[in-house]
């Protein structure tokens, strides 16, 4: 199925941040001394067995962690194949973005930091920066595009009641792209005192690989979980939803060298992917630059950045991280897309045949499950991303035009 | 010799560069603004090349960017308007931009292009130094353009001392880390020109961002061959009546005696 290259170890970019030829820390120089300095200091940090010890505290006690590995009998029965779902839902703040915010806020603290911006696009991640950082004294400001701020409200109203500050990004789209532009420049105008907490696994070099070292506690706990169960370490699937890549760089990230697990990326496809209104950036994307990074971008033939469309704000984004990028090109990853449609579906069906109300990002993730010509001995694990609290006004709007 | 070098063999303080967005505020306006800010007393026309997603600037130069897509402006166009500057503007030019619509276009024809037409240097904010030594400066140089790298008051000596080395034309000295059209604190701005002064570069040194008027141009050229305006120009731009009067009045005012 999949050119699987031996040699290739897909966990480890190179040293200047290059998976195949994707990646690299394309900033100006303002902030160059900030990334250098995380550059060299993040895997150091990360390797503290200190630093270890009080991340896998706060998972464990604060977070919720381990999440359950969950069986999904009816989902499975429907679809014909084993399929069990990796309950990120269950995350304190209901997603996985906090599995990374839990890392990078200590890690801000090790690096004397006294600040914190995020963007976000769902919100989830705003919500899980704002957490970490009332939980940690800091001050926390949050960017989030201006149509976001709109359809994600509940979000936006927890953001503020843990203290943050929400800044309205109102430049080009007003959505996820835009709200990363004025984080990056805010971080530009007070480069010395804040630390700026990306949520997913985009941006310059190191951010990709520090972000997905952070959120690999996910297929972790998958292959322990899995291997209680069955036996086997190994799913022959992992399925996630992709926005910028983070739940699926983390869901992938155990099982990336092993070349017999089908790791399945889903992206937004909006309208349709060739509506004109999608967000499924390596169908429409090319190679290019965004947020400081190369890789695949939705962009005109001018090199004008795209603006993408999809239902699901987390998954609103031309772009995709670096290693999912390498992934793609390489054949590593199987890239699929799921429309706003599919994914209204998906979020109302696993929620009655489960009894578990997905975020819609993930219900994206779900909508493949019936392309995917799975076989009853097959054995899938779907990374169930977030749940649904804050979409629930989409979800209304939904059953009202159905009523 | 480069434009850019025989400028500053004759002028080597209060060197005035003056930014402006390709396109804007009309499609067809780049040679008129040019035109008139070599009128006027511009010594460089740093001409920025418009994209959807400037990391580097902040909200005014963003907006004119704004303006100049929805203009129709690309990278085509604008090599078509330029392909006949030589015959008025004499002045050094320099394209400033950012790296994905480049690459787009394709970088050794981008260099080519902008040499053949009569472009100077290039000024691009998110090349860093390493993919410039990997991959891109062997080609800016080949097409024998200038490259101008920025520093701020936060790069070390030792890399400072690189980009300098690597840098021909003149050396961008960002006046603070900030995005454009940011307002300074000049004072503090002094001690980071003066140490800049003082390390006897390879190259003169032009200040921007936060530059905007008389006062601000005169106070860093105290120290350093002349400064970079922007912002400020984009926004007299944006409320004057018509690009010569406005480029007439916001010149004498900054560069009055
Ligand atoms: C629940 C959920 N899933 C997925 C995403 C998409 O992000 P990523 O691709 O980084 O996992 C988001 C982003 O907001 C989210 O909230």
């Amino acid at each position: 199925m999949h050119l699987f290259n031996e040699l290739t170890n897909y966990q480890q970019p190179s040293e200047e941040g290059y998976y195949g030829q994707y990646g690299g820390a394309y900033i100006p120089e303002m902030l160059y001394s900030n990334v250098e300095t995380l550059k060299h200091q993040y895997l150091q940090i990360m390797e503290d067995p200190a630093f270890k010890a009080e991340v896998a505290a706060l998972l464990k006690d604060y977070v919720g962690r381990p999440t359950p590995l969950f069986y999904a009998e009816r989902l499975s029965a429907e679809i014909g194949a084993k399929i069990y779902l990796k309950r990120e839902d269950l995350c304190h703040t209901g997603a996985h973005k906090i599995n990374n915010t839990i890392g990078q806020i200590i890690l801000a603290q090790r690096l004397g930091k006294k600040k914190i911006i995020a963007e976000t696009g769902a919100g989830q991640h705003g919500v899980a920066t704002a957490t970490v950082c009332a939980l940690k004294g800091m001050e926390c400001v949050v960017y989030m595009g201006e149509k976001d701020i709109e359809r994600q409200a509940p979000n936006v109203a927890r953001m503020k009641m843990l203290g943050a500050k929400v800044v309205p990004a109102v430049s080009g789209s007003k959505t996820l792209k835009d709200a990363t532009n004025e984080a990056i420049r805010a971080w530009i105008n007070e480069p010395d005192t804040t630390h700026y907490i990306i949520g997913s696994v985009v941006g310059p070099h190191p951010y990709p690989d520090m972000v997905a070292r952070f959120q690999s506690v996910i297929s972790a706990e998958m292959r322990t979980q899995l291997e209680a169960v069955t036996g086997s370490a190994l799913p022959t699937h992992v399925v996630a939803c992709v926005g910028g890549g983070s739940n699926a760089a983390g869901a992938f990230y155990h099982y990336l060298n092993e070349p017999t697990v089908e790791l399945v990326a889903v992206e937004a496809a909006g309208h349709g992917v060739h509506s004109g209104m999608s967000a499924a950036t390596t169908q429409l994307g090319s190679a290019g630059i965004l947020h400081g990074s190369k890789s695949i971008v939705m962009q005109t033939k001018d090199g004008q950045v795209v603006e993408p469309h999809s239902i699901s704000a987390g998954l609103d984004y031309p772009g995709i991280g670096p290693l999912h990028a390498f992934l793609y090109e390489s054949k590593r990853g199987t890239f699929m897309s799921a429309t706003d449609e599919d994914a209204l579906k998906w979020a109302f069906h696993l929620s009655e045949i489960e009894g578990i109300i997905p975020a819609l990002e993930t219900a994206h993730a779900f909508a493949v499950l019936p392309e995917m010509n799975l076989k009853p001995t097959d054995i899938v694990i779907v990374c169930l991303s977030g749940r649904g609290d804050k979409d629930l006004a989409t979800y209304m709007q939904a059953m009202d035009m159905k009523a | 010799m480069s434009r850019l070098t025989e400028l500053f063999e004759q002028k080597n303080t209060r060197v005035l560069n003056v930014y402006c967005t390709a396109g804007y505020p009309q499609l067809n306006s780049t040679l008129e603004v040019m035109e008139s800010l070599q009128k006027n007393g511009a010594d460089i026309i740093e001409l920025g090349m418009p994209y959807s997603d400037p990391l580097a600037d902040g909200e005014v130069i963003q907006s004119s960017s704004l303006v100049a897509l929805n203009n129709g402006m690309t990278i085509d166009t604008l090599f078509e308007q330029l392909a006949t500057m030589r015959t008025t503007i004499h002045i050094p030019v320099v394209l400033m931009g950012y790296m994905n619509p480049i690459l787009q276009y394709g970088f050794e024809d981008f260099c080519k292009k902008a040499k053949s037409v009569g472009v100077d240097g290039l000024i691009l904010p998110d090349l860093p130094l390493y993919e410039f030594e990997q991959v891109y400066g062997a080609t800016i140089k080949l097409n024998d353009l200038d490259f101008i790298f920025l520093v701020t008051p936060e790069t070390p000596e030792t890399r400072l001392r690189k980009l300098d080395s690597l840098s021909s034309g003149f050396l961008y000295a960002v006046s603070s880390s900030a995005t454009t059209g940011t307002d300074k604190d000049f004072s503090k701005v002094a001690v980071y020109l003066k140490r800049l002064k003082s390390m006897q570069l390879k190259n003169p040194f032009l200040v921007g961002f936060g530059i905007k008027d008389k006062a601000s141009f005169d106070a860093v050229n105290a120290f350093a061959n002349g400064a970079i305006i922007g912002s400020a120009y984009i926004q007299a731009l944006s409320k004057g009546k018509d690009v010569e009067t406005t480029t007439k009045t916001f010149l004498q005012g900054v560069l009055s005696n």
